[in-house]
C-alpha cells in the first residue's frame, strides 16, 4: 500500500467541525509544513488537541479554531504564545485546560477504546473546579474520589516524524516521541509529514526499529516535506528558528498577523514558504538547542 | 560544610537556601524549573544529596548536572537513563520527586498558579502558560517555590486567580483526603525563607535573609503569616558552595537573575 500524499491531497480530510490532535511538544517537532496547509484551507471550527506551541497559536490567528484542549501554549523561550494569548485574552475561543499528564490519559484512554482513566490529577484544582465536562467518581476499590479523565477521541491527528517509508512505518529519531504515537493511535485517520522517504529495508535494523513507535496501521497518509517541522525542530535534522517565532511574535503582537499570513501562507507553495525564511538549506542548518 | 563567606549575591543566598529542601529528600527526581532553581538542585546533587537524580531539561537523567550556563551541545553529557517527557508523568505519579518551581501567584493556602491573571475562565486578561504540570505534581510529590520578587502581587490576598496545584484549602480538600496529604514545603524568595509548618498548615516565615526585617516580609504579602520561635538570619553560603556554584554556572547567569543583582547580606 502506498500512502504518500502532497499535503493539500492530506489535509483534505480535515472538515470543518472536526476535532484535531497535532503531535510534538511546545517548539519541538510540529507538522507546521501541514499547519501551513490547513491555513491554507476553507476549514473552521476545529478543536484542537496539543502540547501546544506555534501550531496552535498560528491556527487560533488564522481563525480556524473553536475550542482548544491545552495544558500549555508555550515556545518555551518565548514562555507565552502569542497567538494564543491573543485568542484567549479576546474570549475568542473556548478550552478544556487540563494537566499534561492528564492529556497522556485522555489520549491513552481514546488510543485503548475506553470511556475514561481514573486519576487524582486535576483534583483540588480549578482544572475539575471550572469544566463540567470532567467528571469525578466514587471508586469501587476505596473511599476516594477520583478525577475520570475522559478519553480524547479525534478525527485526525498531524504528526511530523524523521523518516517514513511510502506504507507507513514512522521513525522519530528525536531524543523523545512525546506522546506522538498516542495521537497516531488516538486519532480516526492520522498524516504522517516526515523530512525524509526511505526504503522499508532502512528499518531492518533493530535500532532504528526501535525508533519506531507505532504500526503503520495507524498511519493513513504521508507527506514527504523536508524542513516541514519549520520554524519547530526536527531533532536531530535542525533545531528550532527563534528568529522566525520572534518575527511571528511581533507581527501578532503589532496586530499584523494578516501580513504574516500573506508572505508565508496564502497563495503560496511550501516552496516558496521555504524561499521566504532562507531557503532549505538554512532551515537544515538551525542548530540544535542546547539547555 | 566549611565557613561562610564573607562576600555574596542575594541571588547565591538564594541558590543556597533553596539547595536545603533536596537535602533530605533520598533518591528522588530533583527538577528545578528555572535557573536559579535549577541552580540550586545541581548544587544539593553536587554536595549534600549526591543521590539525587537530575534531567538534561530534555530526555535523559544524567549522573552529573550540565551547568546551567554556557552549554552549546548536549552530546558528552553524563547519560544515565532515558527520561522522556512520558517517562518524566511515570515518575512523577510514584512520587519519587520534588520539584522547585515559581508561580506567578501563591495564595495563604499554598495553592499556585501559572495559568491567567484577572478576567474570566473563558477570557482572561492576561494568559499566562496554562496549568501545565501543576494539578499532577501537586497532588503527587513535594513542592516548593521560588519567589524572585516577594510582593501582594504574587502572594495574594484572596485565592490564586487559577489554582493550578492544590493546597491547604479545607474547601477544595477532594472526598477521603486530610490536608496532612498535601506536601506543600518550602518557599524561598528574596526576603526570607517560609514553610507552611504554622497553625493548621499556616504560612510561616523560617528565616530572614541578612537585613531583612518581619515587617517587610509582612507589607509584602497579601495574608497573615507565622513565625517560627526563635527566628533567625539564612545561613550564609559557605566558600565551598559559592566555589561550586561558580563551576555549575560558568558564565555567571546568576548574576542577571534578579534586578541589579543585590548582595546577599543587606544590613546597613
Amino acid at each position: 500500500m502506498n500512502k504518500l500524499q502532497t499535503a493539500a491531497e492530506a489535509i483534505a480530510s480535515i472538515k470543518s467541525g472536526m476535532t484535531i490532535g497535532i503531535g510534538g511538544w511546545g517548539p519541538r517537532r510540529k507538522p507546521m509544513a501541514l499547519v501551513r496547509e490547513l491555513m491554507r484551507s476553507d476549514v473552521t471550527d476545529l478543536t484542537v488537541v496539543a502540547y501546544g506551541g506555534a501550531d496552535v497559536g498560528m491556527l487560533c490567528a488564522a481563525g480556524k479554531v473553536r475550542k482548544v484542549v491545552f495544558a500549555f501554549v508555550s515556545l518555551d523561550f518565548m514562555p507565552l504564545e502569542p497567538g494564543f494569548r491573543v485568542a484567549r485574552q479576546s474570549g475568542a475561543i473556548e478550552v478544556l485546560e487540563i494537566d499534561e499528564g492528564m492529556m497522556l490519559q485522555g489520549l491513552r484512554a481514546a488510543s485503548w477504546r475506553i470511556p475514561f482513566i481514573p486519576t487524582n490529577v486535576g483534583l483540588g484544582t480549578d482544572v475539575v473546579a471550572r469544566n463540567p465536562e470532567l467528571k469525578v467518581i466514587d471508586s469501587p476499590y476505596d473511599e476516594k474520589e477520583w478525577v475520570a479523565m475522559p478519553a480524547l477521541n479525534m478525527d485526525v491527528a498531524l504528526i511530523h516524524a524523521t523518516r517514513c517509508d511510502e506504507r507507513g512505518v514512522c521513525e522519530v529519531a528525536s531524543p523523545d516521541v512525546y506522546m506522538d504515537d498516542l495521537f497516531a493511535r488516538a486519532a480516526k485517520h492520522t498524516i504522517v509529514s516526515c523530512d525524509e522517504v526511505v526504503a522499508t529495508e532502512h528499518f531492518a535494523d533493530p535500532a532504528v526499529a526501535r525508533s519506531v513507535f507505532w504500526e503503520r496501521c495507524h498511519t493513513q497518509s504521508v507527506v514527504h516535506i523536508p524542513g516541514g517541522a519549520h520554524p519547530s525542530s526536527s531533532d536531530p535534522l535542525y533545531g528550532f528558528d527563534v528568529k522566525h517565532f520572534k518575527a511571528y511574535g511581533e507581527a501578532v503582537g503589532a496586530g499584523e498577523f494578516d501580513a504574516y499570513l500573506d508572505v508565508h501562507v496564502r497563495g503560496k507553495t511550501e516552496d516558496e514558504y521555504q524561499a521566504a525564511v532562507g531557503g532549505l538549506g538554512t532551515i537544515q542548518a538551525l542548530p540544535l538547542p542546547a539547555y | 560544610m566549611s565557613e561562610a563567606a564573607s562576600s555574596y549575591s542575594l541571588a547565591e543566598l538564594m541558590v543556597v537556601a533553596a539547595s536545603r529542601v533536596f537535602d533530605n529528600e533520598g533518591e528522588v527526581l530533583a527538577t528545578g524549573i528555572g535557573l536559579l532553581p535549577r541552580l540550586a538542585a545541581s548544587l544539593a546533587m553536587s554536595t549534600t544529596n549526591p543521590d539525587l537524580m537530575m534531567t538534561d531539561s530534555q530526555s535523559y537523567l544524567l549522573s552529573k548536572p550540565n551547568p546551567v550556563s554556557g552549554m552549546k551541545s548536549h552530546a558528552g553529557q553524563a547519560n544515565e537513563t532515558w527520561l522522556g517527557f512520558r517517562a518524566v508523568f511515570d515518575n512523577l505519579w510514584s512520587g519519587k520527586r520534588h520539584a522547585m518551581v515559581g508561580p506567578s501567584q501563591i495564595d495563604r493556602f499554598g495553592q499556585a498558579n501559572i495559568s491567567a491573571l484577572g478576567g474570566t475562565y473563558q477570557q482572561p486578561k492576561v494568559q499566562l502558560l496554562g496549568v501545565r504540570g501543576f494539578p499532577g505534581n501537586s497532588i503527587s510529590h513535594g513542592n516548593s517555590f521560588f519567589v524572585p520578587k516577594h510582593s501582594t502581587r504574587v502572594f495574594v490576598e484572596g485565592e490564586c486567580d487559577v489554582v493550578g496545584s492544590i493546597g491547604y484549602n479545607p474547601d477544595r480538600l477532594p472526598k477521603g483526603y486530610s490536608l496532612d496529604d498535601i506536601d506543600v514545603r518550602t518557599v524561598i524568595t528574596d526576603l526570607c525563607v517560609m514553610d507552611f509548618n504554622g497553625p493548621n498548615h499556616q504560612m510561616r516565615i523560617v528565616s530572614l535573609h541578612p537585613g531583612v526585617t518581619e515587617q517587610e516580609v509582612r507589607d509584602n504579602t497579601g495574608f497573615e503569616l507565622a513565625v517560627i520561635d526563635n527566628l533567625g538570619v539564612t545561613p550564609a553560603p559557605s566558600d565551598e558552595q559559592l566555589a561550586i556554584i561558580a563551576e555549575l554556572d560558568p558564565l555567571d547567569a546568576r548574576a542577571k537573575q534578579l534586578k541589579d543583582n543585590p548582595p546577599g547580606d543587606r544590613r546597613g
